[in-house]
């Protein structure tokens, strides 16, 4: 009786869905993988926010977590046109450049935030791809708690990891998995060129888990982000007692 | 009475009944027949709408067969071909589509006939007639030389000839007709006894396969419609899947009770005949048409054609990714470009030239090839990026401005940017083997501001202006 019982939960714990829902990919920063208890969930909502003015910076944190949690899998960028206008065309040998391949890339354009939502709901539903990333500028009033409920829920129906890139907008409720708010970092004064795209990331929201801000270096090369190697700056670390106490009593 | 202007001249293009009773005729200058007739009421010709009303009367004798060809300004040549028996044969047919027009106010004139030439010189001169395969030579006859429609030239030279009717053109050997009119004439006339065959033109791109549904009682509701097309595709399928093959366009075509019509195509990536698929990418565009599917009294016949099918062959293993994956992305790209367009999902591929905002090419991805060029990276490894992630499309003009302390700032949609670093130039030059006059070539800078945003900047021209191709990440 309790042999069959322990096999029957055993059985339902090895559903492949459930399984592969909880793989979390590391990013390569070891902080921040800390932080996220492993690396980032994939099959869920997360959602980067863009500072004012670091639009193209935004672009590139976005595309490099796309591309760790995508893996070998293609990737959907769903943008609009005022986008393309505003902040720039997406270049095929911009994301060569950074080290991703153009080939893996589907480019859909699409003219208003509503179409990119439903154009989302059905790409989440393709097992095939790896992840969908939906640039949405400003803050449409279509884009409010019950959309993001449903995106999340479209996502955790697959394996499709969705990350909502938004261009000047302020964070509001949302049932992301995580949020970050991306800027670019100034390269130190006396360097002779400068290095790989760097990032001041902060997660400034994790459902299941800490926050924390770092400088993250992209890799090119190697597809990961680093810690960035300078000294001038200095991250702040998410795991200092104060910091943890800070958040303690937040919480 | 209606008039148009012809060689500088106005002249009679359609004439009443009544009026051809007192001696009136097509062609005629219009100062001749006022001339005769003081009291003619004239309307000048619309020729756009003329074609316009042809169209739809093309598009209504679409429910009797896909093939519909237009013959001058007021004909229409229907291949029936295989399709006649459908309608209870030959004769029913003609009767029922002269009768129909008549009943919608058309003055109408009909025939059958084995080829199409004779068929329109029977329609001239034997409206209603149908004419049994091997009789056309014997039945034409008769018939005067301008049944054969040739240009005027020709019809006089035969009527001063003494050539009156067609048999007796028939009589004369080819080799002096040849001789005398050239190659093309002896073609129509073999034509016009039933000889030899000349293809129509079709009005619309031939359907290749085509399932079609009557209904006694015409159809409204959405459920019965989709049912239907369900229906049709699964019957279209069984066809593809005999031969091989997948349809990369189909067409619905609803005809409605009243007469009007609707086409709805769809097209998809690669060889398709899953039902189930083409029921769902039917289902979005009818969901999305802008104009939605107005059903009116009701459709009483729907027809699905492939009018593009492919070989659908079995896809050889892929080691990275699976033959599922890839099926399961192209039907995504499907049902986008149904939803948007096909212009709208895009897929890159590499372009072989060195200028940065033509490096790489944006292509529908339903249509996308595989292509033999490589991407290249320019960077070496180790390097950071050396082209921006976002390019702008439209020039942004930028200028550099120098404070007093030397440091410089670069002033871009009207906000000023303290410049920190600054790399370059990297010289791009244009193509000169492909303009004329090149445009200059520009020196492009990587420039970081003050926060770390890093911009790809250019100098171009005489005096130098400088714009704003990309922002890195």
């Amino acid at each position: 009786m309790r042999m069959e019982k322990i096999a029957a939960l055993r059985a339902s714990l090895a559903r492949p869905g459930l399984a592969e829902a909880s793989i979390r990919i590391p990013l390569g920063h070891a902080a921040a993988d800390l932080c996220l208890k492993g690396g980032l969930e994939r099959g869920v909502l997360h959602e980067v926010f863009a500072a004012i003015g670091h639009e193209a910076a935004a672009t590139g944190f976005t595309a490099g977590l796309a591309a760790r949690v995508a893996a070998r899998k293609r990737l959907l960028w769903i943008r609009q046109d005022y986008s393309a206008l505003e902040f720039g065309e997406l270049s095929a040998t911009g994301f060569l450049e950074f080290g991703i391949d153009p080939a893996r890339l589907l480019l859909l354009c699409v003219a208003d935030a509503a179409d990119a939502l439903r154009a989302t709901n059905d790409a989440l539903s393709c097992a095939a791809l790896g992840a969908v990333v939906i640039e949405i500028p400003g803050r449409p009033k279509i884009l409010d708690l019950m959309a993001s409920r449903r995106l999340t829920l479209a996502c955790v129906q697959k394996t499709v990891t969705a990350f909502l890139l938004r261009f000047n907008a302020e964070p509001e409720a949302s049932t992301a998995e995580t949020r970050w708010l991306v800027r670019a970092a100034p390269s130190p004064p006396q360097a002779e060129n400068w290095g790989h795209p760097v990032f001041e990331a902060g997660l400034i929201r994790n459902r299941h888990g800490r926050t924390g801000e770092w400088v993250m270096e992209w890799s090119c090369d190697d597809g990961l982000f680093k810690e960035a190697d300078r000294g001038a700056v200095v991250s702040a670390p998410c795991d200092r007692p104060a910091a943890a106490a800070r958040q303690a009593a937040s919480r | 009475m209606v008039v148009a202007k012809v060689d500088n001249a106005l002249r009679l293009s359609a004439v009443e009944r009544k009026a051809t009773a007192l001696g009136l005729a097509i062609g005629q200058p219009l100062a001749n027949a006022r001339a005769t007739l003081p009291a003619l009421k004239v309307v000048a010709a619309n020729e756009p709408d003329d074609l316009k009303l042809l169209t739809r009367i093309a598009d209504w004798c679409d429910r009797f067969t896909p093939h519909v060809a237009f013959d001058g300004p007021r004909g229409l040549l229907l291949d029936v071909t295989g399709a006649a028996h459908l309608f209870g044969g030959e004769q029913a047919l003609l009767n029922r589509i002269r009768e129909s027009l008549k009943a919608q106010g058309f003055a109408v004139r009909g025939a059958m006939a084995g080829t199409a030439v004779a068929a329109r010189a029977f329609a001239r001169y034997r409206d209603g007639a149908v004419i049994a395969p091997g009789e056309e030579a014997e039945t034409i006859a008769p018939l005067p030389v301008a049944a054969l429609n040739l240009d005027h030239i020709t019809t006089h030279a035969f009527r001063r000839a003494g050539l009156k009717t067609v048999g007796q053109v028939a009589s004369r050997k080819r080799t002096e007709m040849t001789a005398r009119f050239g190659a093309g004439m002896v073609a129509i006339l073999d034509q016009a006894l039933g000889h030899g065959t000349q293809p129509l033109s079709p009005r619309l791109p031939r359907a290749l396969y085509w399932k079609e549904q009557n209904f006694a009682e015409p159809i409204a509701t959405e459920e019965v419609i989709r049912a239907t097309l369900k229906s049709l595709a699964a019957a279209l399928a069984s066809v593809l899947e005999k031969r091989g093959e997948g349809a990369r366009r189909l067409e619905a075509v609803f005809f409605r009770a009243d007469g009007a019509l609707r086409r709805i195509a769809i097209e998809m990536g690669v060889p398709t005949r899953e039902p189930a698929v083409i029921e769902r990418l039917f289902r979005e565009k009818l969901e999305t048409l802008a104009d939605p599917l107005d059903p009116g009294f009701g459709f009483d016949l729907i027809r699905l054609s492939a009018s593009r099918v492919e070989r659908a062959q079995g896809e050889v293993a892929d080691f990275d990714v699976s033959i599922n994956e890839k099926a399961d992305i192209s039907f995504l790209v499907d049902r986008l470009a149904t939803r948007f367009g096909s212009q709208r999902i895009l897929a890159f591929q590499p372009n072989d030239t060195h200028i940065p905002e033509a490096a790489w090419l944006a292509v529908p991805a339903q249509y996308a090839q595989p292509t033999k060029l490589m991407w290249k990276k320019i960077r070496e490894p180790g390097d950071a990026p050396r082209r921006p992630l976002r390019l702008f499309t439209r020039l942004e003009p930028v200028t550099l401005l120098a404070t007093a302390s030397g440091a410089q700032h670069l002033r871009w949609r009207k906000v000023q940017h303290a410049v920190a670093h600054c790399e370059g130039p990297e010289r791009i030059a244009m193509e000169w083997w492909r303009h004329e006059t090149p445009p200059p070539e520009r020196d492009y800078f990587r420039v970081e501001d003050g926060e770390g945003r890093r911009y790809w900047l250019y100098r171009a021209g005489v005096p130098p202006q400088w714009f704003l191709h990309g922002i890195f990440a």
